[in-house]
């Protein structure tokens, strides 16, 4: 049954906006946009479990690359543009960095993110002497949420694709123990360097498709560390191991997040980091798990 | 030309030699056991065939072809297959996926319904059933079991064996002698590191002895085990003997 569910879910989704306030269509838009981030986050990491902290990134990439091309190029080329350059970007951080384990990981995610932020400041205000740049394109917001409703449904079931492939196979034996994986026959750099593109690719097209939003945008606008943060957690919170998980813990997060922005603007941070702090005490393998193993105790109760 | 040949490996680990210029030949359908007391790079010697470590120098090459230098994956698809001496399962993996990964990753790459038969073939030749279980609520001899059925599944040609029967009970210890003895009938060729002289004598024809790196004896296993050398590393020098 939850095989069909998709379909007519997708089409309602879609036809949404036919009944939605601006605000209503905006808040969607963030909400898809989220969702779509954790699941291509849990793409690569969810079983990898490299846990990357660049999601901001690429995803800044993507904003930035049509911030730049937005009146030299038609829109579709410009899309083609971000994609390439977040698969290349990824490629050459995959290539550098998936040798590395752990903690060094996620320490060396978090600093590509910065250093992207860094180097286009240095960049704007060095050779182009503006810091700022505007995006006048004439997609309307409609436009956006069906983009980023058709990259979410993509990612997803891409990421389905995935799960019942050998790339699926392969990425969580590679979680579980990588010395196996290689003795195994599994050529572990080109595993995850697949995943990793596929991943950052989505996370970059995500963010170029988001960019008509900002209307302007600067590096500290569209690199918040907020987002990659953001995005690990609603993976986790949903489980990131699993097909729906992502979008499980992105949804309700998302509108906590969005009511606490709106209603405590001054001491939302703190309700975010109490956030952060408790899906992680509460749910380490995510709700999904947590439900699972509570209806597994539950029958072994009852037996 | 030699099965599995060897050719003076060396693995140096800043100033310490761990395997040092050490050779020997195997032949197909061999089991050799490889002997030699705690630190004497008997491990280390198992993680330059199998790539786990790559060779400071020498040469490794099975078939004529040289493993040394290539990555593990590749030594897998060539054909070597290996447990670890600290048990490695994958403890999220159902048994049965466990064992499928060399079987659909290995040299044949075999995928759905004959990726689950031969998985389901391997766990039936160690004794395990109920392969939808999570490896890791396996007991610890369920674990060993299950490695060693993971490293059949490969369909290799060269097995490794890094101290597969240590930790057992002594009925444990006979079923395990029991089944790799079962293993020889298929042709497989064997090299296992072991410590337990009576896996050894009951399986091994032929023992290579290493001590401190290098290569101290190389025979029939009763002329090895009773060389006064051989005695010596594992007891010490006895001085003015």
């Amino acid at each position: 049954m939850t095989r069909f569910l998709p379909a007519p879910a997708l089409a309602l989704l879609a036809a949404l906006p036919l009944w939605l306030s601006d605000y209503g269509l905006g808040l969607m838009i963030g909400m898809v946009t989220y969702v779509t981030l954790a699941s291509a986050w849990a793409l690569f990491s969810g079983h990898t479990r490299y846990v990357s902290l660049a999601t901001v990134a690429f995803y800044g990439t993507g904003a930035y690359t049509v911030a730049v091309l937005n009146e030299a190029l038609p829109y579709p080329l410009v899309l083609l543009c971000a994609g390439g350059i977040g698969a290349a970007m990824a490629l050459v951080v995959g290539l550098s960095t998936l040798r590395l384990a752990g903690v060094y990981f996620v320490i060396f995610t978090f600093g590509l993110a910065e250093l992207v932020r860094q180097l286009i400041t240095w960049y704007e205000v060095n050779v182009t002497g503006t810091l700022g740049r505007y995006i006048f394109l004439d997609v309307t917001a409609k436009g956006i949420y069906w983009q980023m409703l058709g990259l979410g449904a993509l990612t997803i079931g891409l990421t389905a694709w995935i799960h019942r492939h050998r790339l699926g196979l392969a990425l969580r034996v590679i979680g579980d123990d990588e010395v196996v994986a290689a003795h195994s026959g599994i050529n572990l750099a080109r595993t995850k360097l697949i995943a990793f593109t596929l991943s950052a690719t989505i996370i970059t097209l995500a963010g170029a498709i988001a960019s008509p939003r900002w209307v302007y945008v600067e590096p500290s606008i569209v690199f918040n560390p907020t987002v990659s943060f953001l995005t690990v957690i609603m993976a986790l919170l949903g489980g990131a191991n699993r097909l729906w998980g992502p979008l499980l813990g992105a949804v309700p997060l998302f509108l906590l997040f969005e009511w606490l922005s709106v209603d405590f603007p001054d001491t939302y941070p703190i309700f975010l980091g109490l956030l952060f702090i408790g899906v992680v005490f509460a749910f380490p393998n995510g709700v999904l798990a947590g439900v699972e193993s509570l209806r597994h105790r539950l029958k072994e109760r009852r037996a | 030309m030699s099965f599995l040949s060897i050719e003076n490996a060396t693995k140096s680990f800043g100033g310490l030699k761990a395997v040092n210029d050490v050779s020997f030949t195997v032949e197909q359908g061999e089991i050799v056991g490889l002997l030699g007391p705690n630190g004497s790079g008997k491990t280390t010697l198992l993680n330059l065939v199998s790539g786990a470590l790559p060779a400071t120098s020498g040469r490794i090459a099975l078939e004529g072809h040289a493993l040394t230098g290539k990555r593990p994956d590749l030594i897998a698809r060539a054909g070597v297959a290996r447990t670890f001496q600290l048990v490695r399962i994958l403890p999220s993996l159902t048994l049965e996926e466990n064992v499928m990964i060399p079987a659909v990753f290995g040299t044949v790459a075999h995928w759905g319904a004959a990726a689950e038969a031969v998985a389901r073939e391997a766990l039936e030749t160690v004794g395990l059933t109920d392969a939808g279980r999570r490896a890791g609520d396996l007991t610890y001899i369920d674990q060993k079991r299950l490695e060693l059925a993971r490293a059949l599944a490969a369909e290799p040609r060269l097995l490794l064996l890094d101290e597969w029967l240590a930790g057992l009970n002594p009925t444990e210890l006979a079923e395990g002698i029991a089944l790799i003895r079962s293993l020889r009938e298929t042709g497989i060729t064997i090299v296992m590191v072991e410590h337990i002289l009576e896996a050894v004598r009951a399986l091994c024809p032929r023992c290579v002895v290493m001590n401190s790196g290098t290569l101290i004896a190389d025979g029939a296993t009763e002329k090895v085990l009773s060389d006064p050398h051989v005695i010596a590393a594992y007891l010490g020098e006895v001085e003015d003997a």
